[in-house]
C-alpha cells in the first residue's frame, strides 16, 4: 500500500500523477495488478459476497419467470414499481463513465486519463444491470424480443416506432454497443503491454490474442487516434440522448408530475450526478486497496466532487422547478401532485430525497470534504441513495394518484423486488472485480502520456 | 557488419526518448526514405507526421457508416409504419416522421461507431497473428518504454550498410537487423 494522501499547501492543486513516475513504473504498477499469481484476500472476500448476491439474483429471477410479475409489489395503478426505478437508476449511473471517457477527452481534460478505463467498465456493467429490469418486467423476456426489436417473423408483427419505449430500446442498446466498443478499443494497446510483460506462455498467448497483433506502429496509432476521437465525438451526443429518451418515457405521457418539457436535461444532470457518485464509490476503495494513490490522486477526487456539486445544483434547481411548474400551471391535478409530494403518504421519501440530494451534498463546498476520501465516500453513498429515491418519487408518487380518486392506490415492494435489486449490486460488483483482476483498470498507454518525459521536445 | 544471406525485413533502431525518435524519423524522411515506421508505447503525433503518415481514411469510413445507419434506420421505420404494419395510433399519420427521428439518430450513431472501430482495425490490418518486427530483439519494450524506428528493406534506397550508417548517425541505443 502506498503512502497516505498528503494535501499540498493552500492554493496548490494536487498533481494528476504522483512524482517520480516513468514509462516503466507506470506499466509495471498497473500491469502488476493483473500479471500476478497472488490474488489479494480482499478480492476473494468481495467476489465471494458478490457471487452470493448474484446467486440470489438468479434465484429471484428464476422464480419470477416461473410465477410471473405477480410476485412483485406492482399493481394497477402502479405498474412500473421497482423495475423501472432500478432501470433508471442503473442507467443513470452509467452516464458518468461516458462523460469521463468521451466528453472530458474532447475538452482535453487530462485528469480523466487515470479514471476513464474503470469508469467505462462501470458504464458497461451498469447498463447491463439496467437492461435486465425492463426485460424481466415484461414477465416473458423470451417474447420481448419481437415486442422490442424489429425481427421479421411469420406473424408479421412489428414494433411501434411512435412509442418512446421503443426509442428507449434503440437508445440503450446503441449506448451499450458504443460504450463497449469505446472500452474495447482502449484496451487493445494495453493488452499488447500485458502480452509483452507476461511471464508465462499461456498468459502471453491469451493477451496476445486479445491484442490482435498490436505493435504500436505510427500508422496504426494515427488511425487509432482518429477512430478514438471520432468515437468520443459520437458518444457525446449519444450519452445525452440516452437519458433524454429515458425521460421521454415519462414526459410524453399525460400523468401529472411526468408531463413536463424539462425532463430531458433534468434527467441527464441527475444521471451524471449519480454516476460521479458511483465513480467515487469505486475509485476510493480501489485506490486504497491497490495502493493507486499515485495514479488516482486527490486531484481526481476533488474534480469528481466538483462535478457532483455542479450537477447536484442543476438537480436541485429541477426539483424547485417541478414544484414551481405545478403551482404556476394552476392546474388542479398538477397542484394535487405538489400537495401529494409534500403531504401525501410517501412524503417521507420526498423529504429524504431533498435531504440526500440537496442538503447533505452541500458539504462538498468545503475543501476539507473534497480532499478527505472517506468523507467523499460517505457523500457518494448519500447521493446515490438520494438519486434512487428521486426515481422512486417520480415513478411511484406520480402513478399513485392521477386524475380519478377511485383509481388511486399504494405501492409496497415485496421481498422478491428487494432480492432482485440487491442481487444486481452483487452482479455489478462481481463483474467489476473480475474486470480489475483480468484487465488493466487504468489505461496504461494513456497514463504514459502524462509522464513528464512523454512530450517531444523541439 | 556485412549483409546476411537471408532476406531481412529491415533495420531497427532503438531510442530512449520520443524526442530522439522523432528527430531520427525526420532525418530518415529527409534522406529520402519512405517505407518506414515507428513503434512507440503511446501515440506520438509528431512521429506520424515525421514519416508522412498523418492522413488516414478512418473519418471517411465513419461518415459512410453513419449515413448507412441513418438511411437504414429511417427506411426501416418508414417501411414498418406505412407498408408492413400500418397502425392507426391516436389518428397520427402513418408516416409520422418527427417520432422517427430518435431511432434514426441512434442508428446513425450505431453505424458510425461500428465502422470507426472495425474500419480502423481493417485499415490497420488487424488482427494480424504474425509480423516480422516482433523478431527484433528487445521489441517487447515497444509496448513499455522504448521508441523504435524501422526502415524497411523494400524501400528503393535501402542498403544494409548505408542505411545502418544513417541510423547510427542519430545516436540510437542499438541498430539491429530484423529477420523475416
Amino acid at each position: 500500500m502506498a503512502a497516505p494522501d498528503i494535501l499540498p499547501p493552500k492554493g496548490v492543486r494536487p498533481p494528476i500523477i504522483g512524482p517520480g513516475q516513468t514509462f516503466g513504473t507506470v506499466t509495471d504498477r498497473i500491469a502488476g495488478i493483473v500479471l500476478t499469481k497472488h490474488t489479494p484476500i480482499f478480492w476473494v472476500l468481495i467476489v465471494f459476497v458478490a457471487a452470493g448476491l448474484f446467486g440470489m439474483l438468479q434465484t429471484a429471477v428464476g422464480y419470477l419467470l416461473v410465477k410471473g410479475t405477480g410476485i412483485w409489489g406492482i399493481t394497477i395503478p402502479i405498474g412500473w414499481g421497482f423495475a423501472i426505478v432500478n432501470f433508471v437508476w442503473w442507467i443513470g449511473i452509467g452516464h458518468a463513465g461516458t462523460l469521463i471517457s468521451a466528453i472530458l477527452l474532447l475538452f482535453k481534460q487530462t485528469w480523466r486519463t487515470s479514471i476513464n478505463r474503470f469508469a467505462e467498465a462501470m458504464t458497461i456493467f451498469a447498463v447491463m444491470q439496467a437492461g435486465l429490469f425492463p426485460l424481466i418486467h415484461t414477465g416473458r423476456p423470451w417474447l420481448a424480443a419481437y415486442w422490442l426489436f424489429p425481427i421479421p417473423l411469420t406473424m408479421g408483427v412489428w414494433p411501434q416506432f411512435r412509442s418512446p419505449l421503443i426509442w428507449d430500446v434503440f437508445a440503450v442498446s446503441t449506448y451499450f454497443t458504443a460504450s463497449f466498443l469505446f472500452w474495447g478499443i482502449g484496451l487493445i494497446p494495453d493488452f499488447a503491454s500485458l502480452r509483452d510483460s507476461a511471464k508465462t506462455l499461456v498468459v502471453r498467448r491469451i493477451y496476445g490474442m486479445l491484442a490482435m497483433g498490436w505493435r504500436g506502429s505510427a500508422k496504426h496509432w494515427n488511425r487509432y487516434e482518429t477512430a478514438y476521437m471520432l468515437l468520443a465525438g459520437l458518444c457525446t451526443p449519444l450519452v445525452l440522448s440516452v437519458h433524454s429518451v429515458v425521460s421521454l418515457d415519462f414526459a410524453s405521457s399525460i400523468i401529472p408530475g411526468w408531463h413536463t418539457t424539462f425532463f430531458p436535461p433534468y434527467f441527464v444532470a441527475g444521471a451524471i450526478y449519480s454516476g460521479f457518485a458511483m465513480v467515487l464509490m469505486l475509485a476510493i476503495p480501489f485506490r486504497y486497496l491497490y495502493g493507486m494513490q499515485d495514479f488516482i490522486t486527490l486531484r481526481h477526487l476533488q474534480n469528481a466532487a466538483k462535478v457532483m456539486l455542479a450537477t447536484g445544483m442543476i438537480v436541485a434547481y429541477s426539483y424547485a422547478m417541478e414544484m414551481f411548474f405545478g403551482w404556476y400551471s394552476q392546474d388542479k391535478y398538477e397542484l394535487a401532485m405538489v400537495d401529494n409530494r409534500l403531504h401525501g403518504p410517501y412524503s417521507f421519501y420526498y423529504f429524504m430525497l431533498i435531504l440526500c440530494n440537496i442538503l447533505l451534498p452541500q458539504s462538498l463546498w468545503f475543501n476539507k470534504v473534497r480532499s478527505t476520501p472517506w468523507m467523499l465516500f460517505v457523500v457518494s453513498i448519500i447521493v446515490n441513495t438520494g438519486m434512487w429515491l428521486e426515481r422512486f418519487v417520480i415513478v411511484v408518487m406520480s402513478l399513485q394518484r392521477d386524475f380519478i380518486p377511485s383509481s388511486w392506490g399504494m405501492y409496497w415492494f415485496t421481498k422478491w423486488d428487494m432480492m432482485i435489486f440487491v442481487g444486481t449490486w452483487g452482479f455489478f460488483t462481481l463483474l467489476f472485480f473480475i474486470f480489475i483482476r483480468l484487465m488493466p483498470a487504468i489505461s496504461i498507454f494513456e497514463m504514459r502520456t502524462l509522464v513528464p518525459q512523454a512530450k517531444v521536445k523541439e | 557488419m556485412t549483409a546476411t544471406a537471408a532476406p531481412i525485413y529491415g533495420l531497427m533502431a532503438e531510442f530512449e526518448t520520443p524526442t530522439e525518435l522523432v528527430h531520427a524519423a525526420k532525418g530518415a524522411y529527409d534522406a529520402g526514405y519512405r517505407k518506414m515506421d515507428t513503434y512507440t508505447p503511446y501515440p506520438i503525433e509528431e512521429a506520424a507526421e515525421a514519416i508522412g503518415a498523418h492522413h488516414n481514411r478512418v473519418s471517411l469510413i465513419v461518415l459512410i457508416g453513419a449515413m448507412l445507419g441513418m438511411i437504414g434506420g429511417y427506411s426501416l421505420q418508414f417501411w414498418v409504419s406505412t407498408m408492413a404494419y400500418p397502425l392507426n395510433v391516436g389518428g397520427k399519420p402513418f408516416h409520422s416522421w418527427p417520432s422517427f427521428i430518435p431511432v434514426t439518430f441512434e442508428c446513425a450513431i450505431l453505424g458510425a461507431s461500428l465502422s470507426a472501430v472495425f474500419g480502423m482495425l481493417a485499415l490497420n490490418g488487424l488482427p494480424q497473428p504474425y509480423h516480422p518486427v516482433f523478431n527484433s530483439p528487445n521489441f517487447v519494450r515497444a509496448s513499455r518504454d522504448r521508441f523504435f524506428l524501422c526502415i524497411e528493406a523494400q524501400d528503393p534506397r535501402f542498403n544494409v550498410v548505408d542505411t545502418r550508417k544513417l541510423l547510427e548517425s542519430f545516436k540510437p541505443e542499438v541498430v539491429t537487423e530484423v529477420p523475416y
